[in-house]
């Protein structure tokens, strides 16, 4: 006897299994330990003395609100984050704007521009730790004996170790790295639009600029989105640059940097839980209602 | 289709139990064991050298073991005792590490019940009567002893140049605070670059090593013991004192602001371009490493206002609870404490050794001197090496200079309150 349906359902019950060892895996190992997590930040786990484990609620993340440390590695963040994405925004555009009409050699230059991503932070941190040399004059090295040498020498500063404009030296290497990227996804959205529309514009007698600002750039704003929130979730979690570049040293702390201080250096496992989830909650503020925007638009499709 | 499906159950069952069922290492529980691992913070240099030494001797008498030798660069530890952390909340522990003597071992490690009871070990080998038994005092806790101490560092030397030195007029060490900053003035006048060398790199650790004299060398070794025991406040007016001191010497290098590791710093001495530096004696055998000649390129006194003090710290080796390979730990535990072991290691590490019957005609002229120092000498523990504090108080420490530093040197009365805070944060 033939039951219907059968082919289908062992179909559907074959497909599944074939997922879930991944979901398994990634039930314990992404999921399972962000409840881990959550849990020992609500305990009092604040150092290995701590015989009686107990939840505490919220208390390790209203003593972060007043802790001084975390709210300076937070406005560090806020700092590096503002510069590197406008400037690797602007950066990235500009050079999109240089390739986009299919100039010679267009392919060299995209991947001449795009390289620096092959870098990993950590070996790029470790460059730029030398390049941010805070030696001058005589002794300057790095980007000090560069801007001597071509002589901008009044531009000569501390870098990374100034005391107001450590974080947007910081961004420096950052939006090297990352500007080329941006310039892809650019073109990307260049080319996205039909040629026809800027025909159409030009026979109805629109200037080049006009094209631009009226029928180009209005047609960029997804991409736009997809970049910032790309490197808006980059640059929240930021920590092999700048530990990479300074260490763990105050100056140019960022809260990654501080959960691991926190964590492995002064044992306190509920602050550097807490620290955790903080970041987890903020990249997620970012990322999430992007995924659904997305997700959205794909079930039109 | 229905054997399909069959077999893809069994494999996908196959692939999960394989993610998520857990092996369970396997329990080696015989004497022989086929590894060991070592973990420590000393990956170059003399501190390799000297560990390198100790290896050689542990190779050739446990020639079946597989020796591990697990080290992750920096300074005082300021990132391998991360590391350590993570793998023994890992269970993961290696089979022996490093751990200074003083509360690292005891509040850090062994109050928190990760360490085994060595008393047997010390019985047996009859180390009770061959380390100074304060010394032995500083591993134990109720009664208990957690760790066998291979040498003694000196944090108070401060090293200079003689050529340099000659330049700017100094014709003797500096004994006290006022000498030398008569003589940092000297060598500012004779055009010598950075009178006072500042290690600013490695999350501030080299700072905070330099402060721990300055308090010492300001308010003397009684008010700065009671730092710890509460007796002395870090906000009252002895540390206000030393902090304006350490302020005035900072003015005469770059306030610290450099990333440089002591290493890269302490270079200066070596190359004339320096005139102080304060830092432990491991310089010494760094520079010696490097090539140079104790007395020509470099020499040495006690820090000034220190003189007659001895602040020490001490590398210890433990055995972790949950070891893999016990039995080969102890053995390294062992030559460790030996005569043998500690006359091979300390040479080349710049220490002498925290037995007190080594053969002294096998280290050079600056060991003799701290070891006859060292037998005479008021003796104090230091803090940036984890005598007089725990690794929580050492980060927080850490920090608060690095804190100081970015922010100019200027906010004496947040150094303090910081501080304050740091000690507040210690559990007993």
């Amino acid at each position: 006897m033939k039951v219907p349906g059968t082919k289908r359902f062992s179909t559907k019950l074959g497909g599944l299994l074939f997922v879930l060892p991944s979901i398994i895996a990634v039930a314990v190992f992404v999921y399972g330990m962000i409840l881990w997590t959550l849990n020992i930040s609500l305990s009092n786990r604040t150092s290995g003395y701590v015989e009686k484990v107990e939840y505490i609620g919220l208390k390790n993340y209203t003593d972060l609100v007043v802790d001084e440390r975390f709210t300076h590695a937070l406005s560090n963040l806020v700092k590096f984050t503002v510069t590197f994405m406008l400037a690797t925004l602007l950066a990235g555009f500009i050079m999109s704007l240089l390739l986009e009409k299919g100039i010679k050699g267009e392919g060299f230059f995209r991947s001449f521009y795009l390289y620096p991503m092959a870098i990993s932070f950590i070996a790029m941190g470790t460059a730029f730790r030398w390049l941010f040399f805070n030696e001058k004059g005589e002794d300057a090295a790095g980007l000090n004996l560069l801007l001597r040498s071509v002589g901008l020498g009044f531009l000569q500063n501390d870098w990374i170790l100034s005391e107001n404009g450590a974080m947007y030296s910081m961004a420096i290497p950052a939006i090297w790295q990352m500007s080329g990227y941006v310039m892809a996804l650019f073109l990307a959205g260049f080319r996205g639009i039909p040629d026809e529309m800027r025909e159409a514009a030009r026979v109805d007698g629109a200037t080049e600029f006009q094209i631009y600002r009226q029928i180009l750039f209005p047609q960029l704003t997804p991409t736009i989105l997809t970049i910032f929130i790309i490197l808006g979730h980059v640059s929240m979690k930021m920590f092999d640059l700048i530990v990479g570049i300074n260490g763990k040293s105050y100056g140019t702390q960022v809260v990654a940097v501080y959960m691991w201080e926190a964590t492995f250096d002064a044992g306190n496992q509920a602050k550097g839980t807490a620290i955790s989830v903080f970041i987890l909650v903020m990249v997620a503020l970012v990322v999430v209602p992007y995924l659904r925007h997305v997700n959205k638009q794909e079930a039109y499709r | 289709m229905r054997k399909g499906s069959i077999r893809l159950i069994a494999a996908a069952s196959v692939i999960a139990l394989a993610i998520t069922g857990c092996s369970s290492s396997s329990d080696e529980a015989a004497n022989t064991d086929t590894e060991f691992e070592i973990f420590t913070w000393w990956a170059s240099g003399g501190e390799a050298a000297g560990l390198g030494a100790l290896v050689d001797l542990y190779k050739a008498q446990n020639p079946e073991t597989e020796f591990i030798n697990a080290s992750v660069a920096g300074g005082a530890g300021v990132n391998a005792k991360a590391v350590l952390e993570s793998r023994m909340a890992a269970g993961d522990a290696p089979d022996s590490f490093q751990a200074h003597a003083g509360l690292e071992v005891i509040a850090s490690y062994a109050a928190q019940g990760k360490l085994e009871d060595l008393t047997a070990l010390y019985q047996s080998e009859g180390w009770d009567k061959s380390f100074p038994a304060d010394l032995i005092k500083q591993t134990t806790l109720d009664g208990k002893i957690y760790s066998v101490p291979v040498n003694i560092h000196r944090a108070n030397v401060l090293w200079w140049n003689p050529a340099t030195a000659a330049k700017a007029g100094i014709t003797k060490a500096p004994e006290t605070l006022d000498e030398m900053f008569a003589d940092l003035e000297k060598f500012k006048k004779a055009g010598v670059k950075t009178p006072m060398v500042l290690a600013g790199g490695e999350g501030s650790w080299a700072m905070a090593h330099l402060l721990d004299y300055v308090l010492v060398a300001s308010m003397g070794p009684e008010k700065f013991e009671g730092l710890f025991s509460g007796s002395t406040s870090w906000t009252g007016p002895e540390v206000a004192e030393a902090l304006k001191v350490y302020q005035r010497l900072l003015s005469y290098g770059d306030k610290g602001k450099n990333s440089f590791g002591w290493g890269e710093a302490g270079a200066a001495i070596t190359k004339g371009t320096g005139g102080f530096f304060i830092m432990g004696d491991w310089a010494s055998a760094q520079w010696q490493n490097e090539g140079a000649v104790l007395g020509t390129d470099y020499t040495f006194a006690p820090g000034p206002g220190t003189v007659g003090i001895y602040q020490w710290l001490s590398d210890t080796f433990t055995l972790p609870v949950g070891a893999k390979n016990r039995n080969a730990a102890l053995a390294w535990l062992k030559l460790s404490g030996s005569k043998e072991g500690q006359d091979a290691f300390n040479p080349l590490k710049g220490s002498i050794a925290a037995r007190t019957d080594s053969d002294l005609s096998l280290y050079d002229d600056y060991l003799k001197s701290a070891a006859a120092d060292w037998a005479k000498d008021r003796l104090v523990g230091s803090t940036a090496h984890g005598v007089t504090a725990d690794n929580k108080f050492m980060a927080s420490m850490n920090a608060a200079v690095g804190k100081y530093i970015s922010g100019g040197a200027k906010d004496n009365a947040g150094l303090a309150k910081d501080l304050a805070a740091a000690q507040a944060a210690v559990v007993k």
